[in-house]
């Protein structure tokens, strides 16, 4: 009977979740058809879709598995490249839907399997040394990218890591990805009813595996590691298997991404540490492990900044105070007493007390 | 490889004198390749020592470091530059100031959130670190600034002037060394250093001892923040350009310094920092000047994988 | 979830705040006193309103934020001097933080802000991104410098600058017609757009013209710090000249670096290099005898890039650079165009587009980044580079 009960309670908060994103996708919508909806929200509909997307993954990684991970913006970057590649090489032959279909596949899928390799040898490693080593992954990554030329001509592939020359193509042959300056010209397939979509697989996967066997598996380890070996649970497996997920569902964040700009570029900015550390950020603020805290906070702090242009000069600037701000409310001892003193709830429930006398 | 490659083709039909004369070209660049990295190496150990020093005691990595450094760089421009202060005294201003930020930092940012996860304190050292670069681009501009160095010392020729060191390098290495002998010391002789380290072990204990942590604490941020200022001018004396993200790089290899030696552990730093400096120059000379950031990350990964607290980590009791 | 709630009202109130002592503030900045001036005394449809955007924060707000000045310097005159067809502008630049994303963000908020003519954006990605938004909006637009050729690939984007295989073309032929050396190194940085399309282009053509390539070292943003290795290896390869298709702030770091090693070849350089001389603290003795390809130079002789400097000069204390410069002349092209199409505010941003579009192959301008520049229909510029020699740390024509 209890369990029963766990599980709809479960199951309820998982549609709470998902019902969420679909009224904000509806309301998006009816606004968009009726002209109400200002250029930049248009712009950012979707990625707003790509920054709740990689959200989650981390979530799952840090909050679910309980692992600090600084590289998934190199996860990112390997399903942004792999399906940019695909759809560029497949751009006249294929029709658009099932091209970006496979497209999102092939993300995800090398993204999870790059997941599982560098997962492999380092999810044996603890804390801040495993936060070390998936920041310098991701580094790895876009400076390999930054190196890479692939062309092709009638002669089929070629590949270099030297320079465009060194590809050695014939007449009418044309370079695909090329070193810094990337891949131009990727077709725009994204659109927010798919980052919607994709959004809410994302949720359902992510969700489905915490209220699952292998995700209790996966949150007892998180909790402790030892006893939960001594009952029998395979935690390499677990873990492998929960670390690859988040990697996939990057690589889903990094399909969009590259289907929402024509040209595909691996920047420090785009795909560097800085974007894991501000993924984090996300995170880590709308709670490690809550996973629809994690939507929202994403949602928030990348219309943060794009709402505070009219501050010019200023923006950056007072977007790092409110950072810290905000850490600092969240969890200094002062701040602490000061929101149980003033909280809403403790307002409301003060009122409906008064009332009932 | 370029050097590899010339090699094959000219030595077909070169005499032994000849050979030998080109073994010693390719053994003097070696040599340059060398110091220039040692060099480089120094400036991450300093500023590696910072980390490891604040991660010992505080277990948070202070992501705002690096810009603690272009802070330290700004102020002794400003002194040495635009108020013609002598370098000596403009390095003794940029210290000062870097101690008095890094304090200030700590007592704003870091020290409500003591007990808070340390995720959170991570996230709000990456805000400090935001808040200074916007900060420096608002005061100081986006514009370069040229460093003028603050070093003159003549430059070293070896081997026929075939090898050349400079007199920034000379500097650099020296003063990373005596700053390492003078902090170990510091530690190991002094009723503070001793403090550090007992608060690094055990925090609550400590506290029963008597030893104050708050001040301790304090302290450790302030001497990583003036050793952050004087890495700021060495780096700036040996790399002269100055702008608001001067900091951030090197502040994130000497992270990855702190760590390939063993974070916490004073001795790791500098060795960590030597090493990643070499590394990083020999990748470029030999392997691929694109490549030296994917090397050096792939060389820390295979140590942490091997060592999986660092070279020095944990072996070593001297925890700071 | 109740932590969150917390924080969710705390980021409404903050931003609520912030935003409203925003717009106090901006309005007291004098820098953007002017555009908020013009805003207040035109109302819609009497001004052309004009956007612009580029890096304003991060590692590459020096070229955006110089963009930014020299078109205000421009807006300024044009509209002091009675406007456009009698119209005044309405200007506004926005941060992209030299990233696609926020580029196309940035176009948007001057969407709505009623932007009509577009003058972005500074860097070259963000450029090939945004111009997918321009074409569909049918949205006039010019990049003071977006180099790489996709920047202008369809009909309704055009430059200022050179292209990237302009320049790399030019360079090479450069060097090989005037025999300034025959065994020629080369340092870019091969994380930069810019950098690494210029090395590809003089790689491609340096043989035709005689020039061997003996050594091609790269660099990346992450390690443009130590020089000395790439320096070692070009001396090592027997390198009479170094071409050095990169910014300034790093050509600076690798001439003092070159200096102290005691390497002395001849450099060379494209446009980046432009600005070295005014760098602030820069000694200009370690510059002495750098070559340098450039459409601007900010001692220049005649009367338009001197008033140009001059006006900089008293607004922001600061010489300009060739960024400056692109952007100024950029303001006036559209001054010109609209002038040749008969333009009005009136006009929608797709009506505007076609016109101008029309009258861009029509017009030739006078700017100090060039003489009678006319522009093709691909939306390239026609004009001349001129070669110079620093001598005393003045250029000198070669």
């Amino acid at each position: 009977m209890k369990n029963k009960m766990n599980l709809t309670k479960s199951t309820k908060s998982t549609l709470i979740t998902i019902g969420m994103v679909v009224v904000a996708y509806i309301i998006m919508m009816i606004l968009t058809k009726a002209g109400a909806l200002s250029s930049l929200m248009k712009g950012l509909l979707v990625p707003l879709c790509i920054y709740a997307i990689i959200a989650v993954a981390l979530n799952l990684t840090v909050g679910i598995l309980g692992e600090l991970s600084l590289g998934h913006a190199g996860f990112m970057c390997i399903g942004a490249f792999s399906s940019a590649f695909f759809s560029f090489c497949f751009k006249d032959t294929m029709a658009a839907g099932p091209r970006f279909l496979i497209a999102i596949l092939i993300g995800a899928g090398i993204a999870a399997l790059f997941g599982l390799l560098i997962g492999i040898p380092v999810l044996r490693l603890q804390g801040d040394y495993l936060a070390i080593v998936t920041l310098a992954f991701g580094e790895i990554i876009k400076n390999v990218i930054n190196v890479l030329y692939i062309g092709r001509d009638v002669d089929g592939f070629h590949f270099s890591m030297k320079d465009a020359m060194a590809l050695n193509l014939q007449d009418g042959g044309q370079v695909i990805v090329n070193g810094a300056q990337g891949i131009t010209g990727t077709p725009k397939d994204s659109n927010f009813t798919i980052g919607a979509i994709l959004l809410v697989i994302t949720l359902l996967i992510v969700l489905n595996l915490v209220n699952s066997r292998p995700g209790r598996a996966i949150m007892a380890i998180r909790d402790n590691r030892i006893a939960a070996e001594s009952v029998g649970i395979n935690i390499t497996k677990y873990k492998l298997l929960a670390f690859s997920i988040s990697a996939g569902l990057a690589g889903v964040a990094g399909v969009l991404y590259a289907h929402n700009l024509s040209i595909l570029q691996a920047q420090p900015k785009n795909f560097g540490y800085n974007m894991s550390i501000m993924i984090l950020v996300y995170v880590v603020l709308g709670g490690i492990g809550n996973i629809r805290g994690s939507v929202i906070s994403a949602i928030i702090l990348v219309l943060l900044p794009e709402l505070m242009r009219e501050l010019q000069d200023y923006r950056m600037l007072i977007y790092s105070v409110v950072l810290i701000g905000i850490m600092l409310f969240n969890w200094a001892p002062k701040a602490r007493v000061f929101r149980e003193k003033y909280s809403l709830k403790r307002l409301l429930s003060k009122k409906t007390a008064k009332e009932e006398k | 490889m370029q050097v590899n490659s010339n090699l094959g083709n000219d030595l077909k039909g070169l005499r032994p004198s000849a050979l030998f004369m080109y073994m010693e070209e390719i053994m003097s660049s070696f040599f340059s390749y060398l110091i220039n990295g040692i060099s480089l190496g120094s400036i991450y150990a300093i500023i590696a020592l910072g980390y490891t020093m604040v991660y010992g005691i505080a277990k948070m990595l202070n992501f705002a470091h690096g810009d603690v450094i272009m802070v330290g760089s700004y102020m002794t421009f400003l002194m040495a530059s635009s108020l013609g202060l002598p370098p000596v005294l403009a390095v003794l201003v940029a210290v000062v100031v870097c101690t008095i930020l890094g304090i200030t930092i700590e007592k704003i940012a870091y020290k409500p959130l003591r007990k808070a996860p340390s995720l959170a304190v991570l996230i709000t050292a990456i805000g400090v670190s935001y808040f200074l670069q916007n900060a420096a681009l608002l005061i100081f501009g986006a514009n370069t600034k040229m460093f003028k160095s603050v070093i003159s010392l003549p430059a070293i020729q070896l081997a026929d002037g075939n090898i050349n060191i400079s007199g920034e390098t000379q500097v650099t290495i020296v003063v990373c060394v005596i700053i390492m002998i003078v902090l170990t010391t510091f530690i190991k002789k002094t009723k503070s250093g001793q403090a550090m380290l007992a608060v690094s072990e055990d925090k609550g204990a400590a506290e029963l001892m008597g030893v104050n942590v708050n001040g301790t604490i304090s302290l450790t941020f302030a001497i990583g923040s003036a050793l952050a200022a004087v890495a700021g001018v060495l780096l700036c004396s040996a790399y002269p350009t100055l702008t608001p993200y001067t900091g951030s790089m090197p502040g994130i290899k000497a992270f990855v310094a702190a760590v390939f030696g063993g974070i916490g552990s004073i001795p790791g730093a500098f060795i960590g920092g030597i090493l990643l400096g070499v590394i990083e120059n020999m990748s470029k000379a030999y392997i691929s000047s694109q490549l030296s950031d994917a090397i050096v990350f792939s060389v820390l990964i295979i140590v942490l994988l091997v060592k999986p607290t660092g070279i020095l980590g944990k072996k070593i009791k001297e925890k700071v | 979830m109740k932590k969150f709630t917390s924080v969710l009202l705390a980021v409404a109130m903050v931003a609520t705040m912030l935003v409203g002592c925003g717009a106090k503030e901006t309005a007291e900045t004098p820098a953007t006193e002017t555009t908020t001036e013009t805003t207040t005394e035109t109302a819609d449809g009497s001004a052309f309103k004009i956007g612009g955007s580029g890096p304003l924060t991060g590692g590459a707000a020096i070229y955006g934020i110089a963009v930014q000045r020299g078109a205000q310097i421009a807006v300024d005159e044009i509209n002091a001097a009675g406007g456009i067809n009698g119209f005044q502008i309405d200007y506004n630049f926005a941060d992209d933080e030299h990233d696609a994303e926020k580029a196309v963000n940035a176009y948007n908020t001057l969407k709505d802000w009623g932007m009509q003519l577009f003058m972005g954006t500074v860097t070259s990605g963000p450029c090939v991104a945004v111009i997918e938004n321009t074409k569909e909006d049918n949205m006039f637009q010019i990049t003071p410098s977006g180099t790489a050729v996709d920047c202008v690939k369809y009909p309704n984007a055009f430059r200022v600058c050179f292209s990237d295989p302009g320049q790399g073309g030019k360079s090479a032929q450069y060097i090989g017609e005037n025999k300034i050396a025959s065994k020629v190194a080369v340092i870019y940085d091969s994380s930069d757009v810019y950098s690494s399309g210029i090395y590809q282009t003089f790689a491609a053509d340096a043989a035709n013209y005689g020039v061997e390539i003996v050594a091609a070292e790269a660099f990346t943003a992450d390690t443009k710090t130590d020089f000395t290795t790439q320096l070692t290896k070009a001396k090592d390869a027997g390198a009479e000249l170094v071409f050095l298709p990169i910014y300034y702030s790093e050509a600076a770091l690798i001439l003092s670096q070159a200096d102290s090693m005691g390497y002395d070849p001849m450099f060379f350089g494209c446009d980046g290099l432009d600005g070295i001389l005014t760098m602030e603290a820069f000694d200009t003795a370690l510059a002495e005898d750098l070559m340098l390809l450039t459409p601007f130079a900010a001692d220049a002789e005649d009367e338009a890039t001197q008033n140009f400097v001059a006006a900089y000069q008293e607004a922001y204390g600061e010489t300009p650079i060739q960024f400056a410069a692109n952007a100024y002349d950029a303001m006036y092209i559209i001054k010109a165009a609209l002038e040749k199409a008969g333009a009005t505010p009136e006009m929608s941003v797709s009506e505007l587009g076609d016109a101008m579009i029309a009258a861009m192959s029509e017009i030739t301008v006078d700017g100090v980044t060039g003489a009678n520049m006319t522009w093709t229909e691909e939306g390239e510029v026609n004009k001349e580079p001129k070669a110079v020699k620093i001598v005393d740390g003045t250029y000198k024509a070669m």
